[in-house]
């Protein structure tokens, strides 16, 4: 068994709900931009999980069809099964959808303000920066031979030039992982 | 007025769960994409600078871009029974599915066979991602060097390279970018 099989007490249920509510609201640029702060919680902080572990969650949330939120469904699992799932979920969403809800009322008004403006430009350099300390976090952990690391570039590589469909990506670094080449 | 707009649909309560359901069953790599090809080239319930006024704003709020944009789309369309129902639609499917992957993994992670399997896939999930993060950086790259590529940078070295909380990072430089951005366009 790797993981679902903590206690599911409450006291990590509060934990997860707290820990996952307010790195959301830093996630400037999306889900991606919290990557490294949910590795820090889940591997540095609380020892969920293991650097594998991590990676594993990652690649399973990216197979999966649907917003890259859903990583934080998996981490949610593997603490406290499905509640620990429902209610990760709920609380990286939570938040942001009500301030979403509101803040979709009045932006209109402010479409031509000066202070948008300003804080339009001001986020886009730190959510570039979040993206880009996602990128390593996610390497790093993900990479940990030269055989790994020569089939993470080559991806980015060839996906960079080419637009594909990542499943038949997935689905050949899946057989070659299977055939011990990775 | 645009010269579409009276024939421009609206979706009902039921199209708009079922849209932002498919959204997020098709949107392996991209999300967006799919959205963006439901909202404005399928289905013309948005114009194309509608979605990109409505993309702006979740760009601009903090937390899961998409989950933001079914929210604010669905209060658009039905209220908060819409935005309930766009967000259901988006998180459902993904949810039920990534649960059962989970529990899969829980059982069967530790053969050996699926191990190796997950470090094929890690890497190339990670390939993929640097690929991606390098064509959002493209548009800064092209500027001449100057102070968004500096607070860029601070931020990928305070979060990427000495890990350090994302809230300190933030909260130092987030009212730094802010004041330069301001005193840029003063």
């Amino acid at each position: 068994m790797v993981g679902a099989t903590m206690s599911h007490n409450p006291g990590i249920l509060l934990t997860l709900a707290g820990n996952f509510a307010l790195m959301s609201l830093f996630a400037m640029g999306g889900a991606n931009a919290a990557f490294p702060e949910m590795y820090r919680l889940a591997v540095d902080v609380m020892h969920w999980m293991t650097d594998r572990q991590f990676a594993d969650l990652y690649a399973i949330a990216q197979v999966t069809p649907g917003p890259n939120v859903i990583v934080v469904t998996l981490i949610g699992y593997h603490v406290a099964g499905l509640a620990g799932a429902l209610v990760a979920t709920l609380a990286m969403c939570g938040p942001t959808c009500v301030f979403a809800f509101f803040v979709g009322q009045v932006w209109d008004r402010f479409k031509e303000a000066r202070w948008r403006l300003i804080i339009q430009a001001a986020l886009v350099p730190i959510s570039l920066g979040l993206l880009g300390a996602s990128t390593l976090v996610i390497a790093r952990v993900a990479g940990q031979s030269w055989q790994t690391v020569a089939l993470m570039l080559l991806t980015a590589a060839v996906t960079y030039r080419l637009r594909l469909n990542p499943l038949w990506i997935f689905a050949i670094a899946a057989v070659l992982g299977l055939a011990g080449a990775v | 007025m645009p010269a579409d707009a009276p024939v421009r649909p609206t979706p009902t309560l039921p199209q708009l769960l079922a849209a932002f359901a498919m959204i997020a069953i098709f949107g392996f790599g991209g999300v967006l994409y799919w959205s963006r090809r439901m909202m404005v080239d399928e289905r013309r319930w948005m114009t194309a600078e509608e979605f990109n006024e409505a993309y702006a704003l979740c760009n601009f709020l903090p937390g899961p871009n998409i989950v933001n944009f079914a929210v604010v789309f669905g209060r658009q369309i039905g209220g908060t029974v819409g935005a309930f129902l766009a967000l259901l639609g988006l998180l459902g499917p993904p949810f039920a599915l990534v649960t059962f992957f989970g529990l899969l993994y829980a059982h069967y992670g530790d053969i050996a066979a699926l191990q190796r399997m997950f470090v094929g896939v890690a890497a190339a999930a990670a390939g993929l991602t640097i690929s991606t993060s390098l064509k959002m950086w493209q548009p800064l790259l092209r500027e001449r060097p100057g102070i968004p590529h500096l607070i860029a940078l601070a931020t990928l070295a305070g979060v990427g390279v000495m890990r350090w909380p994302i809230y300190w990072v933030l909260g130092v430089l987030m009212p730094l970018s802010i004041a330069l951005a301001w005193w840029v366009r003063r």
